[in-house]
């Protein structure tokens, strides 16, 4: 490893912090008077939504694949993670929030990349948009599964999962999350699938498998949306199957799409602004699809790739630019 | 030929789309750092002999060999691995990726490092990229294009994008080299360029290269043998001259074009 990218490495780090630190201030101090818990859970819900957009990014800016049931994904984490700590509350296991808040997420993000491996092996070694149909089949099967199986609350509100997801852990997640992704993307297998996305008979000419790093990255993506689920379900302390629908579905795609499919940055401010807006703006929410649809409509007129492109945003970049120095080679995380 | 094992083999390899026989009964041996030209009119079959060589199509009769290794029944990026590469007619860059990364794709089968070392950037991770960075680099300085390494690939002029799919090619390690095309829109600089590559590329790699030119001086220059193809099947195989005095291959060229 160079030194200018350790010097990256930190500055993202201190970065980080630095925000984590003006976030614990701004809700801890209760800077924002009565508002504070408000804007809190606004805050929650924008991260969780951040990690599975990034996700769905994957699928559909780097490899160039839609998936039209990512939360049905969602879906599979938020409720696989609630039986099991339900399960282990009622036997009266007693273990720190924090590592209650860990099994929920892991469990969550691993059965969902269990069902992303059993979705994507058939779907992904079809060429064309099977993966679009065969996802919303999927997120449909699901949502009904979810609504008749007695452990998912059979049909009624699944309720009493205990609330161990608060902001400073779901901070720290999202961001080894969105690391987590961004290092895939840079690593060779990120390489692979881009050049699957660009042409995938001249990458099987190059000795790339394409179906094995198809399905790689389709599980990835669905473990990461199911930890999201784990989030979700952990915070909200009560779920119904119905939420996970396809609107749900096509409102990460769209948040997507309008950040810049190929750009984590579009997708972190995509669905920050996104997921934010709706309740800042609760009188207009049944309108919110309306405001989506023209909005996309007109980026998609104006800018087709969508607001960032696939321009990534970088704080070592900036810094070396400030102090004259030459930006490190190959940019850096976030 | 010597009593060596070809390096390439074919024998009566056939396929059929829907009625059409594409190409029947089609044989070719190939030795170690040999050149041969396929030559043939326009839907002569001669892109399909080099799917069914690539694993694209399956051949629906005949087998073929790599080293004495069968090769029937594996998909592209398994005849990538064993050692047959190729390149395309119309070219197939990954457009919106970088040259050197271009190049980078097909140094992928021979890297290791796992899903651990990507996420946690582990010493193998730099190891390996390292490597593989310098790797790519001198192969494009083979090509002459190392100052466009960070160049998007479609924003190269023409000539240029079919030596990088040429060093692509290069980059898999393999010992069969199969081009299609490879001169098709050049001008003649480009195509003496061209040639000086890939006389360069044998001598230094010692690979076997199966080559599709329409350029006939081109072929007769550079081809110790030549193989003549017309509707699916072989017409005639030899030298460059036994095949420019043949008869039947002068009526097929005159006939068709
Ligand atoms: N996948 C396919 N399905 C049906 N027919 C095919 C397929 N691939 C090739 N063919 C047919 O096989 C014949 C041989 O085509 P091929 O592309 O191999 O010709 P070629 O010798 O490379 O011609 P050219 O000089 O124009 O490149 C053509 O008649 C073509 O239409
Ligand atoms: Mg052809």
């Amino acid at each position: 490893m160079s030194k200018k990218m350790k010097i990256s490495y930190l500055i993202n780090l201190i970065g980080v912090i630095l925000l984590y630190l003006a976030m614990t201030f701004v809700f801890d101090n209760g800077v924002l008077g009565a508002k504070t818990t408000y804007i809190t859970g606004i805050a929650i819900i924008a991260m969780m939504t951040i990690i599975i957009v990034c996700s769905l990014n994957l699928l559909t800016g780097y490899m160039g694949e839609f998936s039209l049931g990512h939360a049905g994904f969602m879906s599979t984490g938020a409720f696989s993670s609630a039986a099991v700590t339900i399960a282990m509350l009622e036997a009266h296991i007693a273990l720190p929030t924090l590592l209650y808040f860990i099994i929920a997420i892991l469990v969550g993000g691993l059965f969902s990349a269990l069902m992303g491996f059993v979705v994507g092996i058939p779907a992904l070694r079809l060429r064309g948009d099977y993966l679009a149909i065969v996802t919303v089949a999927f997120a449909e099967i699901v949502r009904v599964a979810f609504t008749n199986f007695p452990i998912t609350g059979g049909g009624k509100t699944l309720s009493g999962i205990p609330k161990v997801s608060d902001y400073h852990y779901i901070f720290w997640v999202t961001v080894i999350c969105v690391t987590l992704m961004y290092m895939y993307i840079r690593s060779r297998f990120g390489r692979a699938v881009i050049a699957i996305r660009e042409d995938y008979i001249a990458a099987a000419a190059s000795g790339i498998n394409v179906t094995r790093y198809k399905v790689m990255t389709f599980v990835l993506s669905a473990f990461f949306a199911g930890v999201a689920g784990g989030i979700y379900s952990h915070y909200m302390t009560a779920i119904i199957p119905t939420f996970f629908n396809f609107m749900k579905s096509s409102e990460f795609l769209t948040m997507v799409i309008l950040g810049g499919s190929g750009s984590l940055t579009g997708s972190i401010i995509g669905a920050a602004v996104l997921a934010s807006l709706p309740e800042a703006l609760r009188d207009f929410s049944i309108y919110r699809m309306l405001i989506y649809s023209v909005v996309l409509v007109i980026v998609m007129i104006f800018k087709p790739s969508g607001i960032f492109g696939t321009w990534e945003f970088s704080l070592p970049r900036i810094i070396f630019k400030l102090f004259g120095k030459k930006e490190a080679k190959g940019g850096a995380a976030k | 030929m010597s009593k060596e094992t070809p390096v390439l083999e074919a024998k009566g390899l056939g396929i059929q789309f829907g009625g059409l026989k594409a190409v029947n009964d089609f044989s070719i041996s190939i030795g170690k750092s040999e050149l041969v030209g396929l030559i043939g009119p326009n839907g002569a079959g001669k892109t399909t002999v080099f799917n069914l060589l690539t694993g694209v199509y399956q051949p629906t009769e005949g087998t073929y060999y790599l080293n004495g290794e069968k090769m029937n029944g594996k998909q592209s990026h398994q005849v990538v691995a064993a050692g047959i590469a190729r390149t395309f007619q119309n070219i197939r860059l990954f457009k919106k990726m970088t040259v050197l990364e271009n190049v980078k794709i097909a140094f992928n089968k021979s890297m290791k490092y796992s899903l651990a070392s990507a996420f946690l950037r582990l010493p193998s991770y730099w190891k390996e990229e390292n490597e593989i960075d310098r790797k790519a680099r001198e192969l494009l300085a083979l090509f002459k294009l190392e100052d466009l390494a960070d160049q998007a690939a479609e924003n190269l002029p023409y000539g240029q994008q079919r030596k990088l799919e040429i060093a692509r090619a290069l980059a898999t390690d393999m010992k069969v080299l199969l081009l299609d095309e490879p001169a098709a829109g050049m001008n003649p600089t480009e195509t003496a360029e061209l040639l000086e590559s890939i006389n360069l590329i044998r001598d230094k790699y010692h690979i076997s290269i199966l080559l599709i030119e329409h350029d006939m001086s081109l072929v007769m220059n550079i081809c110790e043998r030549i193989v003549v193809l017309n509707y699916g099947e072989i017409l005639a195989t030899g030298t460059p001259e036994e095949i420019s005095q043949n008869p039947k291959v002068i009526a097929a060229y005159l006939g068709d074009d």
